[in-house]
């Protein structure tokens, strides 16, 4: 299974926008989409809710987003962020903002800021991304240890940098990739439940498994965080969501959301409406990124 | 009428709700001190006043329900009491004895037998270095014999918790007790709210509700696992045991003790020993350290590796590999006992070939067959002098040739006339190959810089490097990938230069890495090949070679084949790093090898050409240049070209090595000639660089 090929490989070229509207279904009047997809850059759109059954919001949650236009065309600059807290007495609350706001100094600090200097192409400060948000995610672990002694948060982030994602992760937020159609879930859950569904003893009548995680944030002085790279396509949508999310909604009901809205608003709203239909036990928390479609190619 | 004294009767496991020392309960049990403090309540030690004449002490297990339901309490109470009549049957000496139960509204009580001692979890914290093997099993052993009595009792009882905390060992004795039993989990239900850490030692089927006695033999075998290797299983991603067997963390253990544990950690219950007797035979038998009792072997197994020189380490927070063997003859010592797999599960090798026993034996020199000196040596098309050597190769576009020369210029030459087009200027000499990717040409220099520029010869991007550059960038999926000498192979943005990773070895790294479809494969002078995984960088393999690895690796399907300046050929899993052959040629190498039709192409210091088949590392033929081979040869259906030290390109055929052509240079021929179209084009340390009709 060519799993990198997917990962990095090169989108095809898309249809100039007149061929599309040949080709494309009948769309509704009121409803004028451009079926080549939206404006080139990265759409937004974020939203946290508190359910149906929980007294406080414990997620938490981030996005930053920036496009810097140079001679040779535009690059997409952003950084997402979800966390689900845990631990009573408003510890996880406390916990998942701290993590999110430490993690996203360190890399704003590092990464940005060091981006927006004039010398960029021969920046000094080239520290490879993966270890830089190795680094965020670290002294995200930090602060909540030293901080919230009994606060926990899982942490998924993503750093756009014009086409590709770098995603720092651990817990059990998940982030996922729905392109062509298909959805992908990128990250792996550091869950109990995960872990016996790997050894084939998973199961939908598993006891005392239910959130039950191996790592997370504050849980130790050093923890091992999972990294990945995933291209970002025209029209692909990145999603960043906590479990009260995916695990109210079956994967089906996710996908047919995705595939159906024209917008991350409305994924978000729908998502979110879906989770709290199904009883909304916990906090749900999403983040929707779409790439719009490719830039018309600016002469070299 | 049972006056008891509370600071706080309501909430669990507070500070507060602590019975203080002198309190009595049911005017017959006086609280002396507290013995330890659970999730549920305290224990308490205590004087049982009821026999005044002597000093009685019990253990009292207090149990509070947090649940503010009345009816889900009591329904919890009566659990509870119909767990305590049933102990109260039982009769062990590795039990302690319950003498009395009662409940005083939110808590009840379990008065038991008081054992004096200290729990294993302790005992293991406070010893520095590893338990005794033999005591530990002699512990074990003994737990068996309370398992027997439990599990054969009607109905079997299942002890369900056991774990070091569990097992307290008898002040000044040898002699182990369970306590606590899964009596206090009647008042866990209901927990809300997310938990980290794992149990550790329960069994996959406890979290389907299946309270079987076989889960106390893995709860057992986890427990063994953890105070044999002080590898707290609480700490790790649940259920990794069989990345992690005990003798790879305490290599003093006997194999048979770790087999044993690792049978009763097998996560289909069907595969343990299927009673606690069986496994206590199997515990007798391997501290008696006897070796004729054999576990069985239930499991996949592991094929035993194809032997060699060189192992193999599968890279993770590990102690050093095992040492090569030193006769080529005997195979390596397994790193992991022969009946479980190790974490990379063996690759069955996929074109129905067994891996070699033993590496092909050299062949013997055979007799020179040296073709005679052509007379007719062949013009070149066009040939363009720069400032200096040319020591690498070429790439091709559609329209020009760029090659890297020591007076520190890429040039960009038209192909059919040579004619000069461009040059950059760096500050350093180029070493190698310019990458060619859509519009970009990256390479390095020894200003220690990476550079892209584009086919017109505009500066995109640099990559500084802490040393020189000598690797050709290999570039796919958008990322650029080369090593420098600063010891490093970086992983770069192919648009924008931005490295996304970097991977230390120990050595220059001057190998041009070869992208597969999940690992990057380089080599290092340090002497190992890595196997490296793609997004992240992370070594997944690395194996070793006597010496430097200073050619390019090269990929067929799942092989990868590396040359070492140990004079070797090695062939080697993909996935796994695993040494598939070796070939030793007369000298070292310091090319690359080049695969064409499932056969190995690959110069040698001892001046031959080798045809080499890649799956059984076969010598088809090889031919003697005369001269010493250090660069990567050209492969086209028909002919191999290749150059050598003595100044000379050749061309053979390839199926049979009859001599086609030579054409002479002034000066040695270090790079790779590169053919496309019908020209070959070929850099020589006379400064030139010459196209010559194939």
């Amino acid at each position: 299974m060519n799993i990198f090929k997917r990962l990095f490989s090169q989108p095809k070229p898309q249809p100039t926008i007149i061929e599309a509207a040949e080709q494309a279904a009948p769309q509704s009047e009121t409803n004028q989409v451009d079926p080549a997809g939206l404006p080139p850059g990265l759409h937004v759109a974020s939203l946290s809710d508190i359910g149906q059954a929980r007294q406080q919001n414990e997620d938490s949650l981030l996005t930053l987003k920036a496009a810097l236009q140079y001679d040779y065309g535009q690059e997409n600059w952003g950084l997402f962020i979800v966390a689900d807290g845990m631990g009573g007495h408003q510890q996880g609350e406390i916990a998942s903002s701290l993590a999110v706001r430490v993690a996203a100094a360190h890399i704003i600090e590092n990464n940005y800021l060091p981006y927006l200097e004039p010398a960029r192409q021969n920046s000094a400060n080239n520290l490879p991304v993966i270890e830089l948000l190795q680094d965020a995610v670290k002294k995200a672990n930090h602060a909540v240890v030293e901080n919230v002694p009994d606060g926990a948060t899982t942490l998924t982030a993503a750093l756009i940098m014009g086409n590709n994602a770098y995603l720092a992760h651990i817990g059990d937020t998940r982030a996922y990739l729905f392109k062509d159609e298909q959805l992908k879930q990128i990250t792996q859950d550091h869950s109990l439940a995960q872990r016996l569904e790997d050894l084939g003893q998973g199961g939908p009548d598993l006891v005392n498994v239910k959130n039950v995680l191996y790592r997370a944030i504050g849980q130790d002085s050093s923890i091992e965080i999972d990294t990945y790279v995933q291209h970002l396509s025209p029209n692909a949508t990145l999603l960043l969501c906590s479990d009260g999310l995916w695990g109210a909604i079956t994967e089906q009901a996710l996908i047919q959301t995705l595939k159906e809205a024209t917008s991350p608003r409305e994924i978000c709203t729908s998502l979110v409406a879906q989770a709290n239909q199904q009883g909304g036990h916990d906090n749900i928390t999403v983040i929707a990124i779409t790439e719009g479609k490719e830039a018309s190619p600016s002469s070299t | 009428m049972a006056a008891t004294e509370y600071l706080n009767p309501d909430g669990a496991n507070n500070d507060e709700n602590i019975l203080p020392k002198g309190a009595i309960l049911q005017n017959r049990y006086e609280i002396v001190k507290v013995l330890g403090v659970g999730g549920m309540g305290a224990v308490y030690l205590t004087r049982d006043l009821r026999f005044s004449g002597v000093t009685r002490m019990c253990a009292i297990k207090e149990m509070i329900s947090s649940t503010p339901d009345p009816q889900v309490r009591r329904l919890a109470v009566q659990s509870f009491e119909r767990e305590a009549n049933l102990l109260v049957q039982l009769n062990h000496i590795g039990i302690p004895s319950i003498s009395d139960f009662f409940t005083e509204s939110v808590r009840s009580y379990l008065v038991m037998e008081y054992v004096e001692g200290q729990n294993l979890e302790d005992l293991l914290e406070s010893t520095e270095g590893m338990l005794d093997e033999k005591t530990v099993l002699s512990w074990a052993i003994q737990i068996c014999d309370v398992l027997v009595y439990l599990h054969t009792q009607e109905p079997p009882v299942v002890f369900r918790d056991l774990k070091p905390s569990n097992i307290m060992l008898r002040q000044q004795s040898n002699k182990v007790a369970l306590i606590d039993f899964g009596i206090a989990k009647v008042f866990e239900a209901g927990q809300k709210g997310t938990m980290i850490g794992t149990e550790g030692y329960s069994p996959p089927e406890q979290y389907k509700g299946i309270a079987d006695p076989r889960g106390d033999i893995y709860a057992l075998g986890a427990t063994l696992h953890h105070l044999l290797t002080k590898r707290d299983p609480r700490l790790e991603p649940p259920f990794t045991f069989h990345e992690e067997p005990p003798r790879l963390l305490n290599p003093n253990l006997s194999e048979e003790t770790n087999n044993v544990i690792m049978k009763t950690l097998e996560y289909e219950p069907d595969k343990r020993y299927q009673s606690a007797q069986e496994m206590k035979n199997a515990l007798e038998s391997a501290l008696r350290g006897d070796h004729s009792q054999r576990p069985q072997s239930q499991t996949t197994g592991t094929q035993i590796l194809s032997p060699s020189a060189n192992p193999t380490t599968i890279l993770r927070d590990q102690p050093p590999p095992p040492q090569p063997a030193a006769p080529p003859q005997q195979p390596p010592p397994a790193p992991y006992p022969p009946n479980y797999a190790p974490p990379h599960p063996q690759q069955p090798y996929p074109y129905g070939y067994p891996p070699q026993p033993y590496p092909p034996q050299p062949y013997p020199p055979q007799a020179p067959t040296d073709e005679p000196d052509l007379d007719d040596s062949i013009l070149p098309i066009w040939n363009f002098k720069c400032e200096d050597e040319v020591r690498s190769s070429a790439s091709i576009g559609p329209q020009n040739i760029y090659i890297g020369s020591y007076d520190h210029n890429v040039y960009a030459l038209t192909k059919h006339n040579g004619e000069f087009q461009w040059k950059y200027p760096t500050d350093g000499g180029i070493a190698a190959r310019p990458c060619l990717y859509k519009d970009l040409l990256i390479f390095g220099s020894e200003d220690r810089i990476a550079y892209a520029i584009t086919t017109q010869g505009r500066l995109m991007w640099t990559c500084p490097t802490e040393g020189r550059i000598r690797s050709s960038a290999a570039v796919e999926y958008d990322h650029a990938f080369f090593g420098s000498d600063d010891y490093r192979v970086y992983a770069v943005n192919a648009q924008t230069g931005r490295v996304i990773w970097r991977f230390e070895t120990m050595g220059p790294v001057r190998s041009s890495p070869k992208i597969g479809d999940e690992l990057v494969f380089v080599g290092s002078e340090d002497g190992f090949l890595y196997g490296l995984d793609l997004a992240n960088g992370s070594a997944r393999w690395k194996f070793k070679s006597n010496r430097n690895i200073t050619g390019s690796p090269a990929l067929f399907k799942d092989i990868v084949i590396a040359a070492s300046t140990d004079w070797n050929v090695y062939a080697v899993d993909a996935k796994t790093g695993y040494s598939i052959w070796q070939v030793r040629t007369g000298q070292s190498i310091i090319s690359s090898p080049v695969i064409f039709n499932e056969t190995i192409y690959i110069g040698s210091t001892d001046k031959h050409l080798y045809a080499i088949d890649i799956k059984t590392g076969r010598i088809r033929w090889k031919f003697n240049a005369g001269s010493p081979i250090v660069s990567t040869p050209a492969v086209t259906e028909e002919a191999v070209y290749f150059g050598t030290m003595a100044g000379e390109l050749f061309s053979i055929t390839r199926k049979d090595k009859k001599l086609r052509w030579k054409f002479k240079t002034d000066s040695p021929i270090p790079g790779s000639p590169i053919v496309a179209e019908g020209i070959v084009y070929i850099g020589s340390m006379d400064h030139q660089v010459y196209a010559l009709p194939a």
